[in-house]
């Protein structure tokens, strides 16, 4: 190389700034909505909470005992990349009996940190740059930032009050393009509560097959349903190979600090999976894993006792809204409710805002979670009944006060 | 008892002060129901009583609490029930039990001070014929009862605000 374009190189490279360093993926992330909602509400005292999205329960004694358990007897080394043998079992087992979506332990099965990695996982594994990645919204606020980056483009499809915020058949067939690689489901849904049943899928399966895409199903809520029992997406008809079930610990088993969680699928997207699993992460951490395994066999008659205090406590919330005149479907999964705050005539963002500025009550503003989110309020009623009815009482205050005008 | 009994029950269970409109919400049961529920488990004495726990130990005035162990010749026909009677009748006795094991009643005694609650074993459970024997166990600190534990409970650890 001649002096001069040497020269040349040099300056071009040179960086003004730290963040001249970052990918352009990284820098295009917005910071989550969630996020400044939070440090919004960190700067106000004696307020309600339902902002939540995690369980007010501690961890069941005997399933924290079984993790203490496995400290004292020294079980501090890695596990296997994979997770631990008996805890691939349980989750085998776990998921035959409770929705019918076998999978073999030895290939099908890897142990992650927490469901938020078996996510990243499964969209590094895939994405190829260009890809479009299909997620119904309103929805868990990572897919989008993950989906970019990691290369892919993000492309939502809306879903509605009315349709119960289920995904329909033509929705989904109206955004896809050859390009279209990956659906992310998320049903129980964080943030609607919409659930889908067997029949709701079969549409959907219908269109995933014809048009070739593989399938992320995040079902981390599926205990948490109120009525009808989970139907898992995998379990759809020719769809197993298609699907790769994401799920974990955190919210039927009241664990999120564990960070436990798991994904099953054909061997060949796991073993995909698994090669970027051991590079990062190595193993998920083995005192979780010892937990996992007491959770899944002696601890479903406690998730059971969890289940039941939510679905009191979703009855309490959306008589509440509709009390206080604010519609609010009938949430039928996970611990949210969702309710409309159209009639006020104000935004999502400013209604939230004021309610906590005027009402002491937060609730994430529904514009965060993406498209059809706008004019709802995300409410988790994964606290107490007192707390409840408290936070119930302020907002009916403080729609009355705007009705006043 | 019906299932709906048995929910109420475990409502009230975790706070007596919940009314029937508020039981009726969260199952998702009729209020008259539900009130109808609660009218026959007060009648049939299911439901005894709505009472408060409470932490002495905070209160100045703090009780002295004793577990008595009471041995005692049963009579004759009537077993321990007539001894028990006489026992609980007491304003002082808080609770009776019948006990297997080594020994027969397990009295629950309260007190203003140590004094008392020995005077009221010397002078009023020990004299009585049936009564063979009797060992005093103070109760030095609660720890837990009926399943509340005592100490102060921890706040909501939780971010106020999570995905
Ligand atoms: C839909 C959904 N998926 C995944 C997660 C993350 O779960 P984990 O704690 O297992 O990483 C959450 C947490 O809020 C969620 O709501």
């Amino acid at each position: 190389m001649i002096k001069e374009e040497e020269e040349l190189v040099r300056t071009k490279v040179k960086r003004q700034a730290m963040t001249d360093y970052l990918t352009p993926s990284v820098q295009n992330i917005k910071p989550s909505g969630i996020r400044r909602f939070f440090d919004l509400v960190n700067t106000r005292k004696d307020v309600i909470t339902l902002g939540v999205g995690e369980p007010d329960f501690i961890t069941p004694w005997h399933v924290r005992e079984a993790a203490v358990y496995s400290l004292e007897r020294g079980k501090t080394q890695y596990t296997s990349n994979a997770g631990l043998p008996a805890l691939r079992e349980a989750i085998g087992q776990y998921l035959n009996d409770q929705f019918q979506t076998p999978y073999d332990p030895a290939n099908e099965i890897l142990v992650t940190v927490g469901g938020s990695e078996a996510i990243d996982l499964a969209l590094r594994a895939l994405i190829v740059p260009g890809d479009e990645i299909l997620i119904p919204e309103p929805c868990y606020i990572s897919y989008s930032p993950i989906t970019a980056l990691g290369g892919g483009v993000p492309v939502g499809i809306e879903t509605f009050a009315k349709d119960k915020f289920k995904l329909t058949a033509e929705s989904l067939e109206a955004v896809i393009t050859p390009r279209s690689k990956v659906l992310i489901l998320c049903y129980p849904s964080n943030p609607t509560g919409g659930i889908m049943t067997y029949e709701d899928w079969l549409p959907i399966a219908k269109v995933v097959e014809d048009n070739d895409l593989i399938v992320i199903s995040d079902e981390i809520y599926a205990e948490l349903t109120y009525g009808t029992k989970h139907c898992s997406f995998s379990a759809m008809p020719g769809m197993r190979d298609r699907t790769i079930l994401v799920s974990g610990f955190s919210k039927a088993f009241a664990m999120t600090g564990w960070r436990l969680g798991y994904a099953c699928g054909h061997p060949d997207l796991i073993a995909a999976m698994l090669k970027i699993h051991q590079y990062t992460v190595m193993c998920a951490p083995a005192m979780a894993q010892y937990a996992g395994v007491e959770a899944l066999t002696r601890g479903l008659e406690e998730k059971d006792r969890m289940v039941d205090a939510y679905n009191q406590r979703r009855r309490l919330v959306v008589k509440g809204f509709r009390d206080i005149g604010l519609e609010c479907h009938e949430p039928e999964g996970a611990f949210y409710a969702f309710p409309s705050v159209k009639a006020t005539g104000l935004t999502s963002e400013k209604f939230a805002e004021r309610l906590l500025e005027e009402g002491g009550v937060a609730a994430v503003p529904g514009d965060v979670f993406g498209l059809g989110g706008e004019g709802h309020l995300r409410c988790s009623y994964a606290t107490s009944v007192s707390n409840l009815a408290e936070a119930l009482d302020r907002i009916g205050g403080f729609v009355h006060k705007l009705r006043q005008g | 008892m019906n299932e709906l009994q048995l929910k109420v029950l475990e409502l009230l269970k975790e706070d007596a002060r919940r009314d029937a409109d508020l039981i009726a919400t969260l199952l998702g049961a009729p209020a008259e129901e539900v009130k109808q529920a609660i009218a026959e488990l007060e009648h049939n004495h299911i439901i005894v009583k709505y009472a408060t726990i409470v932490n002495w130990s905070k209160v100045d005035d703090e009780k002295v609490t004793a577990l008595i162990e009471v041995q005692i010749t049963p009579e004759r026909g009537r077993g321990f029930e007539g001894i028990a009677e006489r026992i609980y009748l007491y304003p002082e006795v808080k609770s009776v039990y019948l006990m297997s094991g080594a020994y027969d009643l397990l009295v629950e005694i309260e007190g203003k001070n140590l004094k008392e609650v020995a005077s009221f074993v010397s002078n009023k459970l020990s004299p009585i014929d049936a009564v063979l024997s009797t060992k005093t166990n103070f109760i030095l600190k609660k720890y837990k009862q009926d399943g509340i534990i005592f100490e102060e409970h921890e706040g909501d650890d939780r971010l106020m605000i999570s995905p």
